[in-house]
């Protein structure tokens, strides 16, 4: 019997181009298209499991084991340093992690500046590179809302469009780093399914043009 | 004194077996004190896996801490000996924040140092080590090496800063080619040499093809001393028949401030990180105002029994329930006649969730087995 290999991929949008590119790269698994709401699949014969998790957790799952390789977003890795191998960058999902804040914003270097974000981590790190006492308001959604309420003076967020800033009177200030999908490998499965996953990276970079 | 081993957990087994093994090679036991001054972790703080560590204030008022690293109280308590090589094998446990749970947990720690004029044949012992112990475990083992000279080669290669080296060396450790490739195109690396890294940080695989890429790389193609001693230490691993589990992988790094030369990991399929760790450390020594080299290596034993082996099927193998008109003698010798079969618990009734193979009933001076799923 084959190896599987299992794959975890960040349910939605950007999972279903993802999926694309490993059928294409000889990984199919034709049942995953079914219209249902399973979360597993797989195809004994090309040796391959795919499930469908929260682009969040994708890491966990492959940092742990119970995903051998995965797809998450630059931002996720950078917010929690998941202990895995970034084989690829995917060049899909591509947007910017930048320090918005609302159109009159003047910054005050002799003030504490107060940032609202969900990636606290980041925040910190790009913070202290610039030396800049910082207070973080650790926020789970509706960031653009807390300058306009004066709860903080600049937020740390995902900017795709820049439509959600402009609608709220809020604008990019600095971008901190580009994020795109990222093709990632637990460790110790890298050593041990050398081959798929290598081969993987293979036909992937060749549709890529890399 | 007889010891039944099928009561030992696998990571008893397990430390019986690597003590077994060091012995056998001249290592001694280097046995510790559960504390430490704090003052030792914070002048090496960046050593330690993780920086925090669990203090409090002795009797006489000195900070201590429980010890979050072995290394470090081996070193301070050696001398330079010249011409000799201190061997310490050791089973500890020691306290620190795991990075998965992000709170600090006990991990029983095992490994070995040798400390003073480390030469290749050491070097290849400690690497023989490593391997087997792993071998210990599983044949599907596998020991990954690198070398920091060889890394620092490379960057020499590329020009890089010291600034650009510590980005470079944690992208290397993601092996993160892209980025790197990035980096180096930043920072006005001219095309063929980017291709020349890219393709010697890219590889990964059994030693011989991996050292065949790093000879016919411009990078060492003046002949590099670093490369030909770290070929010399493969080649002396592969004579004790141990090739089969030795990679070479550029994504073993360290930090290096503290290590030089020689890096590893060992990793066993099943287990989704490595579960063992080592390295030249001779910077860390000479930090700590020692002559001497040094190279050692930890086994975590902590995700083995998870991992490795399945969970107890039932509590006990037979449960035995009397009644009030059993007598001490039928009961005693029920009880000694299972005993000699496996394990016996004597209870008057079964808690709830309580499992079981057989199910032995004593009841009006009768003996009946109720249920039998042996």
């Amino acid at each position: 019997m084959k190896t599987m290999l299992n794959v975890a991929l960040p349910k939605g949008r950007l999972g279903e181009k993802v999926y694309a590119m490993f059928e294409k790269a000889g990984f199919e698994c034709p049942s995953i298209k079914e219209q249902n709401r399973k979360l597993i699949f797989e195809n004994e014969e090309v040796g391959v499991r795919y499930f469908w998790v929260k682009p969040s957790d994708v890491a966990i799952y492959v940092e742990r084991g119970a995903a051998d390789i995965g797809v998450a977003g630059k931002d996720i890795l950078l917010e929690y340093e998941p202990n895995v191998y970034e084989l690829l960058d995917l060049d899909i999902g591509k947007c910017r992690m930048a320090v918005a804040a609302k159109n009159d914003f003047r910054d005050d270097p002799s003030r504490t500046l107060r940032v609202a974000t969900k990636f606290s981590n980041i925040a910190r790190s790009y913070y202290a590179s610039l030396d800049r006492d910082i207070d973080i308001i650790h926020l789970n959604g509706s960031i653009e809302i807390a300058p306009i309420l004066d709860l903080s003076d600049v937020i740390v967020d995902i900017v795709e469009t820049g439509t959600t800033l402009k609608e709220n009177q809020l604008e990019v200030f600095e971008t901190i780093v580009p994020i795109s999908a990222r093709l990632i490998s637990n460790k110790s499965s890298f050593k041990f399914k050398n081959q798929q996953i290598e081969k993987i990276v293979g036909e992937i970079s060749a549709q890529l043009g890399k | 004194m007889i010891i039944n081993d099928s009561l030992l957990k696998y990571d008893e087994k397990a430390i019986f077996a690597l003590r077994d093994l060091y012995s056998k090679y001249g290592f001694t036991q280097y046995k510790m004190s559960k504390f430490e001054e704090y003052d030792l972790y914070v002048k090496n703080k960046d050593f330690l896996v993780s920086d925090s560590v669990i203090t409090f204030n002795d009797t006489n008022g000195k900070l201590m801490a429980l010890k979050p690293d072995v290394t470090l109280s081996i070193i301070k308590n050696t001398k330079d000996i010249k011409g000799f090589v201190q061997k310490f094998y050791y089973n500890e446990n020691v306290y620190r924040v795991s990075q998965k749970t992000k709170t600090f947990k006990e991990i029983m720690q095992v490994g070995l140092e040798c400390i003073g004029d480390i030469d290749e044949y050491c070097i290849a012992e400690v690497l023989a080590l490593a391997a087997r112990s792993l071998v210990t475990f599983s044949e599907e083992a596998v020991l990954d090496i690198s070398h920091l000279g060889i890394l620092s080669e490379i960057f020499d290669y590329a020009s890089l800063s010291e600034a650009d080296r510590d980005i470079a060396m944690k992208l290397i450790g993601e092996k993160n080619i892209h980025e790197i490739e990035k980096l180096l195109n930043d920072k006005g690396v001219s095309e063929d040499r980017v291709k020349e890294i890219k393709a010697v940080l890219s590889a990964y695989g059994d030693s011989d093809t991996v050292l065949a890429t790093l000879k016919r790389s411009c990078i060492f193609k003046s002949g590099s001393k670093t490369l030909k001693d770290f070929e010399n230490v493969i080649n002396a691993v592969k004579l004790c028949d141990l090739g089969r589990i030795l990679r070479i992988d550029f994504s073993v790094t360290g930090d290096i401030k503290y290590y030089n030369g020689i890096v590893f990991r060992g990793f066993i399929s099943g287990i989704p990180s490595s579960v063992l760790s080592g390295g030249q450390y001779d910077k860390l020594m000479k930090k700590m105002q020692k002559k001497s080299g040094a190279i050692g290596f930890a086994v975590y034993l902590d995700m083995l029994e998870r991992y490795l082996t399945s969970p107890k099927k039932c509590d006990v193998d037979t449960v035995i329930v009397y009644d009030e008109a059993t007598s001490l003698e039928l009961l005693n010798n029920t009880v000694e006649a299972y005993a000699k079969k496996g394990s016996v618990c004597v209870q008057r009734c079964i808690p709830e969730k309580f499992t079981y193979k057989t199910l032995v009933k004593i009841s009006n001076g009768e003996v009946n087995i109720l249920e039998n799923d042996a």
